[in-house]
């Protein structure tokens, strides 16, 4: 039996059809990563230019950033809240009660909050509403209709969202380092009475302000993330209301997955 | 199945009152051929309509004009100009001359009414804000729209909407109107009504306009030339006159919209 498998020869079809496969895989891989570098392109371009309307960027940065505030307070305290929960009570049966505060700012102000502000949240919000907007204009010709005005799509659409979410994350970041690290307190205190100057000042002998802004710096690159590859979605939506469905779904997934892969190379050459 | 037929009308690009040409121009969608050595002449400042099924491929033709479409072979050539392979950079420009005047108004759902009329003038000109707001509200009352500057689209009617897309394509004074499937899905009140406004349109602006629809009665009341696209290409084309008197059957099938004749159901 084992000599069958290792000799039977693969068929002919069977390796042409893989490897067609392959072929259109990396085709499709390379499209995708080369459409979302010419959008990339554009948007600085016209960003750097200043060729937007500041109006249309306040409009999205409410939309994306300020009413955004009651997601991202929620899963920045609840999750401050659960780290402080697992750990406190350990710490203090090893005596490391002085690390606790320590090690929730530590870990709130490189990593949970911007993953949550900048990537969770702003992903499922955000990146859900670029990409359903900007698709049903596609869908509905309004995309076409700037064209036909020789509006560029990216200059009217992108690249006001894309400057909205770059400023607006990291102020989220902001909200949601605060917000965790205040929720890890409340949960020390309550749980194991640590008394507020412990916890604070294992903050304050913990972090440095270099951990607070490469953090806002990440945010603003999961920001800008979510922000293109979402316009990018929206963009590239055909087939009425079930593609606009499959633009958004594809937004949040994409957006997220990047956000992570991001997140490892920025943490690794940001704090490594 | 009969061969199609060459457009009548034999007027080469360089002449200066050929406002628009295609010539020979094909382009498929995927496995779908849609226009296939496909001609037609435009004349300045008369309104031309192309009629036709659905389907058909009119609006493509209109795409194709405004260079939101390339064609895989062929020539569009615009005021003499062929644009077959512009830059999008002179594409832009060459929009700008242009009103094109949506199916279904694709009007920005997010602006008011006098935002989205307002919204070229911003784009393209420097007039001042009391400037664009006098010549919105020109536009718009000029159209019988009349206090509706600050709705929203979503609040109109569908006659109301047309009008409103009509407003905005109309606001920059192009030379060269686009209307795609004006009175389609209308009611016979405001089909007379889209009628008139086109003409007065017409009449006011002097522009070339290029009207697709299957709307014959509307057609025969605002063009000064009508061409039938069936499978790809033009096989007629002429004055109204001329396309009643064609002995073409598939003209005077699709003319008279019997179910009986060479264009297949």
């Amino acid at each position: 039996m084992s000599a069958l498998r290792s000799k039977a020869p693969i068929p002919l079809e069977t390796l042409e059809v893989a490897e067609s496969m392959t072929r259109g895989v990396l085709i499709r891989f390379f499209e995708y990563v080369g459409g979302l570098w010419f959008l990339l392109r554009d948007t600085l371009r016209y960003s750097l230019t200043l060729r937007f309307r500041p109006r249309e960027v306040l409009q999205q940065a409410y939309f994306l950033g300020v009413e955004s505030w009651l997601i991202v307070a929620l899963t920045a305290a609840f999750t401050g809240m659960v780290i402080s929960l697992e750990t406190v009570e350990q710490a203090v049966q090893y005596g490391f009660q002085d690390f606790i505060g320590g090690s929730v700012a530590f870990g709130t102000l490189r990593e949970l909050g911007p993953m949550l502000a900048g990537g969770i949240v702003f992903a499922g919000r955000g990146g859900a509403a670029i990409a359903a907007q900007i698709g049903s204009m596609v869908v509905t010709e309004q995309v076409e209709a700037l064209e036909a005005m020789g509006v560029s799509p990216v200059k009217a659409l992108v690249v006001p969202r894309v400057i909205a979410a770059v400023m607006m994350v990291p102020l989220l970041t902001v909200f949601a380092d605060i917000i965790g690290v205040y929720g890890g307190f409340i949960m020390a205190y309550w749980r194991v009475h640590l008394p507020p100057h412990v916890f604070w000042h294992s903050v304050q002998s913990t972090v440095v302000m270099g951990d607070f802004l490469k953090g806002l710096l990440k945010a603003a690159v999961f920001g800008l993330i979510v922000a293109l590859v979402s316009s990018y979605e929206g963009l590239r939506t055909e087939g009425g209301a079930e593609g606009v469905g499959r633009a958004t779904t594809k937004a949040v997934v994409v957006s997220i997955i990047l956000i992570f892969v991001f997140n490892f190379f920025l943490s690794f050459v940001l704090f490594g | 199945m009969m061969q199609p037929q060459p457009a009548t009308r034999s007027v080469t690009a360089a002449e200066p009152h050929v406002a628009v040409r295609l010539q020979e121009v094909s382009l498929r969608y995927g496995p779908k051929i849609v226009l296939e050595r496909c001609s037609l002449e435009c004349l300045t400042g008369q309104v031309t309509a192309v009629i036709g099924p659905s389907g058909a491929g009119k609006s493509t033709i209109l795409r194709l004009v405004s260079g939101l479409r390339r064609p895989d072979a062929g020539h569009v050539f615009v005021d003499g100009e062929d644009i077959t392979d512009s830059p999008e950079r002179d594409l832009i420009e060459m929009r700008r001359q242009m009103g094109f005047a949506f199916q279904f108004a694709a009007l920005f759902d997010s602006l008011t009414v006098a935002e989205n009329v307002a919204f070229p003038l911003y784009e393209h000109t420097k007039l001042s804000k009391a400037e664009i707001d006098r010549k919105v509200i020109d536009t718009l009352s000029s159209l019988g729209l009349n206090d509706v500057e600050s709705r929203l689209p979503a609040e109109l009617s569908g006659g109301m909407q047309k009008r409103v897309g009509f407003a905005r394509a109309i606001v920059n004074d192009p030379s060269i109107i686009l209307f795609d499937e004006p009175t389609t899905g209308l009611d016979p009140i405001m089909t007379h009504v889209i009628t008139n406004t086109i003409l007065d349109i017409q009449n006011r602006l002097h522009a070339t306009s290029i009207v697709v629809t299957h709307d014959l009665p509307f057609v025969f009341a605002v063009a000064d030339y009508i061409a039938l696209l069936f499978e790809g290409s033009i096989i007629e084309s002429g004055t109204g006159r001329d396309l009643r008197q064609s002995p073409n059957p598939l003209v005077q099938q699709f003319l008279q919209g019997s179910a009986l004749g060479p264009i297949p159901l």
